[in-house]
């Protein structure tokens, strides 16, 4: 469970300081796909940098199963949108640097990643470097570097708003069969509202900075064949006018 | 340019290059018809000849110069560089002091150098490896600057510590430019080389050189100069072969 409790955080030095998070609360609960759209700019990626205990919030409290977190946790996995694979490690090597910082040895950590490049479909593809792979295999890896440490949380920053449509949604369906099946705790930033809709059990529509809630759309259904579905497309709609909302309210 | 199109690659190009060369330079011996530019197969024979002599002991000097000074300023220069790329607050203080000695010509240095160190390999080396290090040193710099905030945050939150984002992230992000001002430096330490090997010195192949200047032996002159040449393809390749190998995953 993350809890977070009059979070302030503030980019800048005093003189020019832009406020981000400004008593900032906010709960999700074990095993819940938790989903931050809003505009650019909004505060939304900071606040996932700061639950990741990258960023270190200026006042408030932030725990992760009841423990107050003051750095990265071990079982907390971030996956960002472009960055974060290594082009110089191998795929193997970039799966298995979570277990290797861990002090796992190279050999043994190459060998626990196993089961995790088979469940992707990365078999085969061990030895090449990210740059001879395509952009939806890269976000697999991505993802197996974040599911090899064996993660109970998963943040996730844009992480497939550089794929096109349709490796986009195989790869959603891919998140959203491991978060059912591992029991992952998800907070998912992104742009998409399809993509919010698709794999949020909650989706918080969100304005700023400071960063603000505008409202909440409670989604129970996801499934892998919700995309079809009537209820999909009346959740697409239900958030699509929360942003508009938002974005008059940005032009006034 | 990729290194795996580098320029020592490719034998045949290199074959038609050197045949290119070798025809201008017989071309330019008819038409200059002066005795102190002799055609390259009386040079190549001379240098072949000499080469099992005296002139093999110049070229073994030079080249330890030269390799010492790279190594020493590599040695020195790349942590410099990192460290000062990556702590902005040192380098707002260190980084004026770089660009107000950096467009000095070092070079006038070398009287004071001479007195100073005396006339052995000391003063030689020094005065190269002050000037290499300062082309290492910027380069690096200007690279660990450019690091994206984005890996090292990945990095992190895999549980890295700050010698773990040295080593898995800054280094090998570095490497290519590292590389690349490697393989300019080791033309300007040839070059520096002869400078300060045509002083106060009985060794090496700038002293070598204008030896048998001194005495018209334009025969000799050229072995001397064909050994240089060989000296900065030899370093060349060195960094070529080094990029190949710690640079694999951009050769794809």
């Amino acid at each position: 469970m993350i809890q977070l409790q009059h979070v302030y955080q503030s980019y800048g030095n005093a003189e020019t300081s832009v406020p981000i998070l400004t008593d900032f609360c906010l709960t999700v609960k074990p095993g819940e796909r938790c989903v931050l759209i809003g505009p650019s700019g909004c505060g939304k990626s900071t606040l996932l940098l700061v639950i990741a205990g990258l960023l270190r919030a200026d006042q408030g409290l932030i725990r992760i199963d009841r423990q107050e977190i003051s750095g990265p946790r071990r079982h907390t996995s971030l996956i960002l949108q472009d960055y974060g694979l290594f082009p110089w490690k191998r795929v193997v090597e970039n799966i298995a640097l979570g277990l290797c910082l861990q002090g796992v040895r190279k050999r043994e950590a190459a060998c626990r990643v196993q089961p995790v490049i088979k469940r992707l479909g990365l078999s085969g593809l061990e030895q090449r470097y990210p740059g001879q792979l395509s952009g939806g295999q890269r976000q697999r890896v991505a993802v197996g570097r974040a599911l090899a440490t064996e993660p109970d949380l998963l943040l996730m920053d844009e992480p497939f708003s550089s794929l096109d449509a349709l490796t986009r949604e195989s790869l959603q369906n891919l998140t959203l069969e491991i978060a059912g099946r591992d029991q992952l705790t998800i907070v998912l930033v992104t742009h998409n509202i399809e993509e919010a809709a698709f794999l949020g059990h909650r989706i918080l529509v969100l304005d700023g900075p400071p960063l603000t809630l505008i409202g909440t759309v409670e989604n129970q259904l996801s499934t892998t064949g919700y995309r079809g579905q009537a209820a999909f497309y009346e959740t697409c709609t239900r958030i699509r006018s929360l942003l508009q909302h938002c974005s008059q309210r940005f032009e006034d | 340019m990729k290194p795996g199109s580098s320029q020592t690659q490719g034998g045949v190009g290199l074959l038609i290059a050197a045949a290119v060369l070798l025809g201008l330079w017989q071309l330019a011996a008819v038409v200059v018809n002066n005795q102190m530019l002799p055609p390259p197969l009386a040079a190549l024979t001379s240098f072949i000849q000499l080469a099992q002599g005296p002139l093999a002991i110049h070229l073994w000097s030079s080249f330890y110069r030269a390799g010492y000074s790279i190594l020493l300023s590599l040695v020195l220069a790349v942590p410099l560089g990192l460290f000062l790329g990556r702590n902005p607050r040192v380098d707002h203080w260190v980084a004026p002091m770089i660009f107000l000695t950096y467009p000095i010509p070092k070079i006038v240095f070398l009287p004071l150098v001479l007195l100073f160190l005396g006339i052995g390999d000391a003063s030689k080396i020094f005065l190269i490896t002050l000037i290499v290090f300062y082309q290492i040193l910027v380069t690096t710099r200007d690279a660990a600057k450019g690091v994206p905030e984005a890996d090292i945050l990945s990095l992190r939150s895999l549980g890295g510590g700050p010698w773990a984002v040295y080593r898995h992230v800054i280094v090998p992000a570095c490497l290519p430019d590292i590389l690349t001002a490697l393989r300019i430096s080791s033309g300007t330490a040839v070059a520096v080389l002869f400078l300060v090997e045509s002083f106060a010195t009985v060794e090496g192949l700038g002293y070598f050189i204008m030896d048998a200047w001194t005495r018209a032996s334009a025969a000799e002159m050229f072995a001397g100069i064909i050994a240089m040449g060989v000296l900065g393809f030899v370093l060349i390749l060195g960094v070529d072969l080094m990029e190949r190998y710690l640079c694999r995953w951009r050769q794809t």
